[in-house]
């Protein structure tokens, strides 16, 4: 599949006026992806930015049933609906499962686990602002190393946890990292998603205005530069067949990555790294590439 | 013809539930309930029983599935005990605020730490505060029946019911119960309407972020706020009593077992001293009842068969003549006494009785309460004539 903007459904199901802050990457992201759902998708979501998106009762932003869940329990929430609806006779829906990466990461691992492990028939979809950016950028398993939030003040020592590794090591039908800086690929890779049965899980990366410290306006150049220094790497993995995807398959066939140093100067979050953790990054990244560049070979 | 079986506790739970024609079942492992989802997934797995049986990786989970399934429609049931039902706290507040008719069995155990796998009622009374109801069991019998009743109760008013019996005691013990004709349940039992319609016309925002003060909807109407949906869970089960004796009521006609009570009486006609518990140890507090009787002490036995709601105004009733009140507490609310004893205390304020109360806490971790031994603590309560402070520890020395 490669969608061309002429292609995109002009059916809009984030109403105007949301709740979300200004510049809003996951405003943007959650735009084609449920252009790319449809109506027939029953949404789950835990407490999270996404919950301020659909705003507050008894009003909502988004023209889609969205049945909201406690934190840690995204997974079990959309099993418990898959498994009605099954039983109800109603085969006809996508259910979705949305949560941020406090929500997927850190508590939400265990439900999302096991229920990826039974391959329940659901499409998670992971929005990784990197920490926790609804109670106050607080730190979280995604948070990069060399990061300042309010709970790492002096920075992040640890490098971020890879939930699309582990997801993947789940042997499900689908995984695949997208980023809403590049909307047709995000939308593709859901479309793709909607038609398989099992688990499948989509991380997105998300620039977020307030907790990275960058100007609004910068969102989509944020974006593109977690692309271009590889901190973030479009791929997919389906039926355990690996494939860069996007901007970072251009990049693996002709170019090479720019330096991290060029992604970590746009943001406030970076600015109290010293030279070696910013050293110590690009090594971490320039490794990740390669395992990346050599799967990515061996498959094409 | 009136179908007999010798079974456990467990085994009954999970026949009610099949009867009862559920439609999602989750639950976890957890001593001593495990043969309930372990029955259940037999049922399911050799057809007997048309469900969808998820084996989750913990209760939260288990209850989040019944929760998301009670949503969209389905007919739920989960099992559990001890330290599984706390680590279901959360789901629990949640699935009684999003007014979900889920059925719960709950084979009481004790809380860790230390640990025990045996019976006391800690892992219940700790929980009810949640907005669940709440009924306790003498007998397999009462489970079985309990649970067709707990759907009807709960899908009539849209409250989560608990339905708790001994751990051991009932869960593993065998004894004849009558099976319920499955004919006759599907008449007494209709097939569930969920409140809201996830696959309706109108997209729904279910559960959302509320205000403390009510907001207009898009048509300019006043919707509730969060404390006026709180006020609502509150005032439902403030009639849920009429509903749970109108449903006990007409069990008892189809059945012939009627459940038309809130509270289980043993010779109370008469009775100057009662002995007030819940659960099985009704068994035994009628047998202790007989040997004071026999001694000349005017004794009955009531026993709480529903504990939320409270039967603050049957517990009135029933104790209008009683002088002695001796109440037996397998729980304790640290720091002061057993819940029981407290709530039982707080509904007779109202109405000036002012009985003789000395409350015992008995039977934590299993610990075995004869009828001999509720004699004792009866004679010694009535000899010390209110000269007993704070609770009393049955038995235990050390």
């Amino acid at each position: 599949m490669n969608t061309t903007v002429m292609q995109l459904p002009e059916e809009e199901y984030i109403l105007p006026g949301t709740r979300a802050c200004s510049g809003c990457g996951l405003s943007l992201a959650y735009r084609y992806i449920l252009k790319a759902l449809g109506d027939k998708a029953i949404l789950t979501i835990p407490a999270s930015c996404l919950t301020v998106l659909h705003g507050l009762y008894p009003s909502t932003s988004v023209r889609l049933t969205n049945i909201n869940t406690a934190f840690a329990t995204t997974a079990a929430s959309a099993t418990g609906i898959v498994a009605a609806l099954k039983a109800l006779g109603k085969t006809d829906y996508t259910v979705v499962g949305i949560a941020g990466d406090g929500g997927t990461f850190d508590i939400g691992i265990q439900a999302l686990s096991a229920a990826a492990e039974r391959n329940t028939d659901f499409l998670y979809i992971c929005y990784d602002n990197e920490g926790y950016m609804n109670t106050g950028t607080q730190r979280s398993s995604a948070t990069p190393m060399g990061a300042h939030t309010t709970t790492t003040p002096t920075t992040k020592i640890e490098h971020k946890k890879d939930m699309l590794a582990i997801m993947e090591a789940h042997g499900i039908p689908y995984v695949a990292s997208a980023s809403p800086a590049y909307p047709l690929d995000l939308f593709d890779k859901v479309k793709e998603a909607r038609t398989i049965q099992g688990t499948r899980f989509i991380q997105v990366n998300i620039p977020c205005a307030p907790g990275w410290g960058f100007p609004t306006e910068d969102l989509i150049k944020l974006g593109k530069m977690a692309v271009d220094t590889a901190m973030w790497v479009l791929y997919e993995v389906k039926a355990g067949s690996f494939r860069l995807t996007g901007r970072s398959r251009s990049i693996a066939r002709r170019g090479q990555n720019k330096p991290v140093g060029q992604y970590l100067k746009l943001q406030e979050r970076f600015r109290q790294m010293t030279p070696e953790q910013t050293d110590h990054l690009q090594t971490w990244v320039d490794q990740r590439w390669e395992r990346f560049l050599q799967r990515h070979q061996v498959s094409d | 013809m009136v179908k007999v079986r010798i079974i456990n506790g467990n085994e009954a739970a999970a026949l009610g539930a099949k009867l009862s024609g559920v439609q999602v079942v989750a639950a976890y492992p957890i001593t001593p309930q495990s043969k309930i989802p372990e029955t259940l997934a037999k049922y399911v797995e050799s057809g007997e029983l048309k469900a969808e049986f998820i084996r989750v990786e913990s209760e939260h989970s288990a209850l989040t599935v019944c929760i998301s399934a009670s949503t969209v429609g389905a007919r739920v049931f989960t099992a559990t005990a001890a330290n599984g039902l706390a680590y279901m706290h959360e789901q629990l507040h949640w699935a009684a605020g999003a007014r979900l008719p889920i059925v719960m069995a709950l084979a009481n155990r004790g809380l860790g730490a230390p640990w025990t796998i045996f019976n006391d009622m800690q892992d219940s009374i700790a929980q009810r505060d949640t907005g669940w109801m709440q009924v306790y069991c003498r007998d397999n019998q009462e489970i079985i029946d309990s649970i067709i009743m707990g759907y009807k109760i709960s899908e009539q008013i849209h409250v989560p019911m608990m339905v708790c019996f001994d751990g051991f005691v009932l869960s593993h013990t065998v004894m004849p119960v009558e099976l319920p004709d499955q004919e006759r349940v599907d008449a007494f039992l209709p097939a569930y309407k969920p409140h809201l319609q996830v696959d309706g016309p109108e997209p729904l925002n279910i559960n959302p972020v509320m205000l403390a003060e009510p907001r207009a909807d898009a048509r300019g109407v006043a919707c509730p706020s969060y404390m006026g949906f709180r006020m609502r869970l509150q005032k439902t089960l403030e009639g849920a009593e009429d509903v749970i004796l109108q449903v006990g009521r007409e069990f008892g006609d189809l059945f012939g077992r009627h459940y038309g009570y809130l509270l289980w009486e043993y010779r109370t006609d008469g009775a100057d001293t009662i002995l007030l518990t819940m659960g099985s140890l009704a068994n035994e507090a009628s047998l202790a009842a007989d040997q004071l009787r026999e001694k000349g002490y005017k004794a009955g036995v009531v026993a709480l068969r529903v504990f939320r709601p409270f039967p603050a105004e049957a517990l009135r009733k029933a104790l209008s003549q009683v002088e002695n009140l001796i109440v037996f507490d397998k729980n304790i609310s640290y720091g002061y006494e057993g819940a029981t004893c407290t709530e039982t205390k707080a509904a007779l304020f109202d109405s000036g009785l002012r009985p003789v109360i000395t409350n015992f806490i008995v039977g934590l971790g299993g610990k075995s309460v004869s009828p001999a031994d509720l004699q004792s603590a009866a004679l010694a309560a009535l000899q010390q004539k209110g000269r007993i402070n704070g609770p009393q520890w049955l038995g235990v020395a050390v």
